[in-house]
């Protein structure tokens, strides 16, 4: 695979002391390209075909799905998993599924945007004693495993009562708990020039109309990346609401799928997989509409998938 | 750090620089702690609070119902003679040796690959990244599941060419290779973040080191790797601590058991099933502990052997 990596690497030695890219005969330089075209949509259809296979496996009738079929095609494509699957289990609908899905979303994007972005101020904007103390502490966090926190944080909701309510899951995005949107917006704010909020202090601005007047509007690519992020996040989540939540009528998509998966017990295989799907649609839908900026945040704040 | 030497200048060239100085960094002072109010509180209720309860905890037992009981080191003692204990620490293990490198491996390569100007670049890195926006969900979990069940569409795909190792899910052998396949399935991310560093690499060090006579390997440990470094540091770091913590893909693919035979017992679930199922708090929480100093340790030699390996750019000049 590195072979074909640099293009530059297979030419003849003796071009070499006039080395020059755009010197390459045009026959090279197609063969080059095939070869790279090839090569890359081999990968593609290798990385896609799981969800493509989950896709067709979708509309397909459960005989067809298990057992052998490698093959995404289907004489017999229909609706029906999809409608098995709209029909909920447990006694809940997945329309109540996808609209606790939905809050807890919302929810996280609102909470994470509005504590990150006044933390990260503070960090980036405001000389005050203690702060690279609590900058160090912060990307610390960073590295932490969530895993040590979560039984005292279990043991305290469930002695405030707010066990298998949406507090616990939720309280944490307000108190800006996702250490990575903090450093994000930090260092995007760092790289705002400073002498923009200098004018705006001579004319007399304190701290509150410079984040909101000033910040804010120039901040909007960091937001925008923030929200895409945390909206996915949360919907994936399945740890948080495992340990919170008892009532179906709660639950969010991953956890009526695990009910799914627990109650229906593979038998049917379909409508099992077209509920996956269905889990998934928003956040496909979101990978399509805002891929650039999804792909570029990851490139330049190495957020993680 | 933000401030610059403009602002300097013109507080000292003021009528009267002390007292106004000293005023502005009180007032700064009270709305810095003001606008880090959100994530302190968060910092100290959901991290601070809970570790040092959790360090606590863990020399307890503690069920949930009864109030914790003091036994000292029991329960790290203990943690070294359970069985379960020890096979998730081999599984996890063995899925962080093996899966990292290889996802990283993958991701180094197809970035290369994909460095270059030509066209279809952008729709080929979107779509080697997507499956590392869902592939720690649930329905991903369900969907391996189900395409890796044994006499699955992979069990059968494989011997059409002849290849019959017997199933996946359900063979204690192959559950392994079956999460690490799931994990280098999702080398998009990384890949991403290395590209993002090789198009920092200036092209002439390339012409210049090809003048030079040198060839495709040469140039990959000369040039590639050290100007690449702090990348390869950086997702190495990132992708080791995140490997440690898989959970839903576990838990979802075992039946939140583990099985078979263990095989897939991660280290997150059998906390959970220990802190969660059994409601044996106070041992869950010296697991957690022990996951944190692990987790410590390896951050510690991470950035203590880099020296050795990672190149800022600013070091050579």
């Amino acid at each position: 695979m590195t072979s074909t990596a640099t293009p530059t690497q297979t030419l003849p030695d003796a071009e070499l002391a006039h080395y020059n890219p755009k010197s390459e005969s045009a026959g090279t330089k197609r063969a080059k390209s095939t070869v790279f075209h090839l090569v890359a949509l081999a990968l593609t259809a290798v990385v896609l075909y799981p969800g493509l296979w989950m896709i067709a496996s979708a509309f397909k009738p459960n005989a067809e799905i298990g057992g052998s079929n490698t093959s995404l095609w289907s004489n017999n494509f229909s609706f029906d998993n999809f409608v098995t699957a709209m029909d909920g289990i447990g006694g809940v609908s997945t329309l109540q599924f996808f609209t606790n899905s939905l809050i807890l979303a919302i929810g996280a994007v609102v909470g994470t945007i509005l504590s990150a972005s006044v933390s990260a101020y503070a960090f980036a904007r405001i000389k005050f004693p203690g702060r690279s103390i609590f900058f160090g502490m912060m990307i610390a966090t960073l590295l932490l495993p969530f895993h040590v926190v979560i039984i005292p944080q279990y043991i305290v909701f469930q002695q405030l009562g707010l066990v298998d309510t949406y507090v616990p899951l939720l309280i944490g995005k307000f108190l800006a708990a996702d250490a990575f949107f903090v450093f994000l917006m930090v260092q995007f704010m760092r790289n705002l020039p400073a002498e923009l909020d200098e004018a705006a202090r001579i004319d007399g601005a304190g701290h509150v109309r410079i984040f909101t007047s000033i910040m804010l509007p120039l901040m909007k690519p960091a937001l925008i990346s923030t929200s895409i992020f945390s909206f996915i996040w949360s919907w994936n989540d399945f740890l948080g609401p495992l340990l919170y939540l008892n009532t179906p009528d709660k639950y969010p998509l991953p956890l009526a799928l695990r009910l799914f998966v627990d109650q229906t017990q593979s038998s049917d295989y379909g409508a099992m997989i077209a509920m996956s799907v269905l889990a998934l649609l928003p956040v496909l839908i979101f990978f399509l509409v805002f891929q650039r900026y999804i792909v570029e945040g990851v490139s330049t704040q190495g957020l993680k998938g | 750090m933000t401030q610059s030497p403009t602002l300097s200048r013109r507080s000292s060239s003021s009528a009267s620089p002390l007292p106004r100085k000293s005023r502005q960094r009180g007032a700064d002072a009270r709305a810095g702690y003001t606008f880090l109010l959100p994530w302190l509180l968060g910092f100290i209720a959901l991290t601070v609070g809970p570790m040092i309860s959790s360090l606590y905890l863990s020399f307890t037992n503690y069920n949930l119902f009864e109030p914790p009981k003091w036994i000292g080191l029991d329960n790290y003692t203990t943690l070294f003679q359970d069985e379960r204990f020890l096979q998730s620490v081999g599984v996890t293990v063995s899925y962080v040796v093996f899966g990292t490198p290889l996802k990283l491996a993958a991701a180094l390569a197809v970035a290369m690959l994909l460095n270059s100007k030509r066209r279809g670049q952008g729709f080929y890195r979107s779509a080697f990244y997507a499956p590392s926006l869902i592939g720690a969900s649930v329905s991903i979990a369900i969907v391996w599941k189900a395409m890796f069940g044994d006499a699955g569409p992979v069990d059968q795909g494989l011997s059409f060419f002849g290849i019959n190792l017997g199933g996946w899910v359900g063979n204690p052998a192959m559950t392994m290779p079956m999460f690490i396949l799931l994990t280098v399935w999702q080398f998009g991310a990384p890949m991403v973040i290395f590209l993002a560093g090789l198009k920092q690499i200036p092209a002439d060090l390339y012409e210049a080191a090809s003048m030079d006579g040198a060839g495709p390997v040469r140039k990959f440990f000369n040039i590639t790797w050290p100007m690449l470094s702090p990348v390869i540091f950086f997702n190495l770091l990132m992708e080791t601590i995140h490997a440690f913590q898989i959970f839903a893909s576990a838990y979802i693919i075992s039946n939140g058991e583990g099985g078979p035979a263990g095989s897939t017992l991660f280290y997150t679930l059998y906390l959970y099933l220990r802190g969660f199922s059994d409601f044996r708090m106070g041992y869950a929480s010296a697991m957690a502990w022990l996951l944190v100093i692990v987790v410590g340790i390896i951050t510690l030699i991470f950035f203590r052997t880099s020296k050795s390996w990672v190149h800022y750019s600013g070091d050579a000049k």
